[in-house]
């Protein structure tokens, strides 16, 4: 068996069924391998796009996402989604192909020392040099990937390792680690202080995706309020009323006042990232902070805790579940629903109103992809995410790009490429009319086969979240954010990919596309063309604290003609 | 404060560029860092100096035991520790200096392990503090140069029997610092 085969048998043993790709010189013993391979490869047009694809994949299963490059710039185009699974802590395995070994270091055609490169932004990397490693080193590749606290892994290989024969034997998975359950002594700890609120509140982020069920148990036993942060969307119903919403930058009302004034928050598999906290010194000054998680290093990080539990999430939930009682706080409860109730005026037509429309058409089954900008804010504050695993964005590194290639990741991993339409789940992404151009080439790739994502592109001509940051913060210096002098025409776009597009400008029209749109069977995009200088809101200013947040827009409190959201 | 540290490293490529990249990007202050090979094989060690609060040092100590390839990180703070470093050093002499030279030498127990007709080397070893002494007092003679190892530190076994010396819990100084981690290794 040649260390290509090795490669692939070893994917195979461990439930690998897709790879996101693009061939190239130094991967072509693994192309060839692949021939003969049970395993689907979808074919990417830009190695970005596999990468983000596999991180999509990975949202939506909680398994793992592949992606395969050639040596070189194949594998530096690979960089920015593997630094993006680094930040949102998604299980990856990236495979390089590298020039032979005898060339490494001698700065050989298409060589790239990305190993050195992606030191940073990997939770580990390997480069095999001899085939006998490769099957032992991909399991154990994937077993740090899924393990802990996920993230990405690469393993380079150079070309002349992937033709050598090998006898060793394929490495079947390792067993799963036990479950974390956290130190009882500090259970009790926490308990006694959860005991003693008068305020508290319950903070859920991304790394908390597999405990839904426990922190609804907890919610309900302690009758406590419940924020989900940018990652945590969907971990706790937006339907149930203990919801506040999302905290941070661009948080409801609700969630950022209660953090401000909160006795104890209980952080749960969140990090306390500066977009949630704003200015450290002002975050729940008056809490006391119970802080959850299976990464120690996220300890004290950055927010001081005084109960530190290291634990999975879920185990520390139940503990806590078993030991609480309900918390009778209904001065608190009155403070919350006056801010439950505080939206920020929004206008009558805008690219609120339009992802607003779009939801209301989705179910909590649908997975919902956003790009990075207004968009992308608006859609996590206008959605109502009810499951987790539903929702996928570029949180911690705001990546351009992001939407497209990972809602066609998200899409595959429920197989609504092969099954049709999977168990009456719809994949559908919404982005910029910036962002979704950085990888537009993706397109090609849903028509090849056939994946029905649908993909929506809020146009306000502008790369909207810059210019609104140039308008607050530069004296509407709007210094190269205009885009609609040169914005392509979507739908015709969308049709020289062999895609059917749509378009609209106002409400009524909005409606109809967005039916058309949806009932299209296969890829399909959607072009909204919304005013161009709306701001998103609440917002807290770079560098201020939560309870700086500007609730509404200070251009429409002079305005009168505006309804309530 | 000054943080001592050892760090147990899988001998793997590239693990001591690991480290020391993520000293750099976390923006660490590092002072001296010095690696070696174990008696156990495969395995090396490294003991590190960090000038940084407790919470941090805490950091330090969490984030580099995230890397795949580190075993283990111990601060000894926690308990009494004995650290030595070695230095080499060059020193013009000529026949005013030879005597006097020689005697400060004696004092700090340097052996000449080079004699020259115009240059002596010496090797020192001793905590800092003695070797930056013996530097200061070689100064006015004319160092040629020097080349010192870093600092390397052991927790003392003696802490087992003296529970003064221990600052938080128990003692198991006279366990492998491995021990308790075996299978990761
Ligand atoms: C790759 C990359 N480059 C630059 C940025 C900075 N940035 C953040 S939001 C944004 C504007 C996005 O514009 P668009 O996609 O049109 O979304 P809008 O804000 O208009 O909804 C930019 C340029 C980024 N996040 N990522
Ligand atoms: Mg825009």
């Amino acid at each position: 068996m040649t260390g290509s085969e090795a490669l692939l048998k070893t994917l195979e043993a461990h439930g690998v069924k897709h790879i996101f790709g693009h061939p190239g010189g130094a991967i072509m013993p693994v192309y060839d391998a692949l021939y003969d391979s049970p395993i689907q490869h979808i074919l990417v047009r830009h190695e970005q796009g596999g990468g983000h694809a596999a991180e999509g994949y990975a949202r939506a299963t909680g398994g793992l996402g592949v992606c395969m490059a050639t040596s070189g710039p194949g594998a530096t185009n690979l960089v920015t989604a593997l630094a993006d699974a680094m930040l949102d802590s998604l299980p990856i395995l990236a495979i390089t192909g590298n020039v032979p070994s005898p060339l490494l270091g001698t700065d050989a055609f298409q060589e790239a020392d990305i190993t050195g490169i992606t030191m940073p932004i990997t939770k580990h990397n390997f480069l095999v040099r001899n085939a006998d490693d490769i099957s032992k080193t991909v399991a154990k590749a994937i077993q740090i990937a899924l393990e802990g606290r996920p993230g990405p892994v690469l393993v380079d290989i150079p070309k002349d390792v992937q033709q050598a024969q090998t006898n060793a034997p394929i490495t079947q998975p390792h067993a799963k680690a036990p479950r974390l359950e956290p130190n009882p002594e500090t259970i009790a700890k926490a308990v006694a202080l959860i005991q003693s609120a008068k305020q508290p509140v319950l903070v859920v982020g991304g790394g908390a995706c597999d405990a839904a069920p426990q922190i609804l148990e907890f919610a309900k036993k302690t009758g406590m309020p419940v924020i989900t942060t940018l990652m945590g969307l969907g971990n706790y119903p937006a339907s149930d009323k203990q919801w506040l919403g999302m905290p941070g930058m661009h948080g409801s009302v609700a969630s950022n006042r209660a953090i401000s004034q909160c006795d104890v928050l209980i952080g749960v598999g969140m990090r306390f990232d500066d977009r949630v906290t704003g200015k450290t010194s002002r975050f729940a000054k008056n809490a006391q902070i119970i802080h959850i998680d299976i990464d120690t290093a996220e300890h004290n990080k950055l927010i001081p805790a005084f109960i530190p539990i290291h634990s999975d999430s879920a185990a520390a939930l139940e503990a806590l579940t078993k030991q609480v009682s309900y918390l009778d706080t209904p001065e608190w409860w009155l403070k919350l629903e006056d801010w439950q109730a505080r939206q920020p005026k929004r206008p009558s037509w805008g690219a609120a109103e339009a992802i607003k429309m779009i939801s209301s058409k989705l179910n909590g089954n649908d997975i919902v992809v956003a790009d990075v900008g207004q968009h992308q804010m608006l859609t996590a504050q206008l959605h109502p995410f009810e499951q987790p695993r539903k929702w996928s964005n570029s949180g911690g590194a705001g990546t351009m790009g992001f939407c497209l290639p990972a809602a066609m990741g998200a899409a595959v991993a429920i197989g609504a490429h092969d099954g049709g339409d999977a168990k009456g789940v719809r994949v559908v992404g919404i982005a910029g009319d910036g962002s979704s151009q950085m990888t537009i080439q993706e397109l090609a790739t849903l028509r090849k086969y056939d994946i029905p994502v649908k993909f929506a592109i809020i146009n306000n001509g502008y790369l909207g979240m810059v210019r609104q940051w140039q308008e607050m913060f530069h004296s509407r210096r709007y210094s190269e954010v205009y885009l609609e002098d040169s914005n392509p025409d979507f739908p015709i776009l969308a049709s020289a990919y062999r895609i059917p597009g749509f378009a609209a400008d106002n409400q009524a029209d909005l409606e109809k596309a967005i039916e058309m749109w949806l009932s299209v069977d296969g890829p399909a995009v959607l072009e909204v063309r919304v005013p161009q200088e709306a701001n998103v809101f609440p917002m807290v200013p770079a560098g201020k604290g939560l309870d700086e947040m500007l609730d509404d827009d200070p251009k429409f409190l002079e305005t009168k003609a505006l309804v309530p959201a | 404060m000054k943080h001592i540290f050892s760090a147990f490293l899988r001998d793997e490529p590239r693990v001591l560029t690991r480290v020391t990249s993520l000293f750099a990007r976390r923006g660490y202050n590092i002072d001296s860092l010095s690696v070696g090979a174990t008696e156990q094989r495969g395995i090396s060690r490294m003991t590190f100096i960090a000038e940084a609060p407790d919470y941090m040092a805490d950091q330090i100590q969490r984030q580099l035991e995230k890397l795949e390839d580190v075993l283990k990180v111990v601060n000894h703070a926690h308990e009494k520790f004995v650290d030595r470093e070695l230095v080499l050093l060059k020193v013009h002499v000529n026949p005013q200096t030879r005597l006097e030279i020689r005697m400060i030498a004696e004092d700090f127990r340097a052996r000449n392990v080079d004699v020259g007709s115009k240059s002596y080397v010496f090797e020192v070893t001793g905590d800092e503090g003695k070797i930056t002494a013996f530097i200061e007092q070689m100064r006015p003679f004319g160092i040629i140069e020097t080349m010192r190892t870093g600092r390397v530190a052991l927790s003392r076994g003696s802490n087992v029997d003296i529970s003064s010396q221990v600052y938080e819990g128990s003692s198991n100084a006279l366990e492998h610092p491995l021990a308790d981690i075996s299978a990761k290794a």
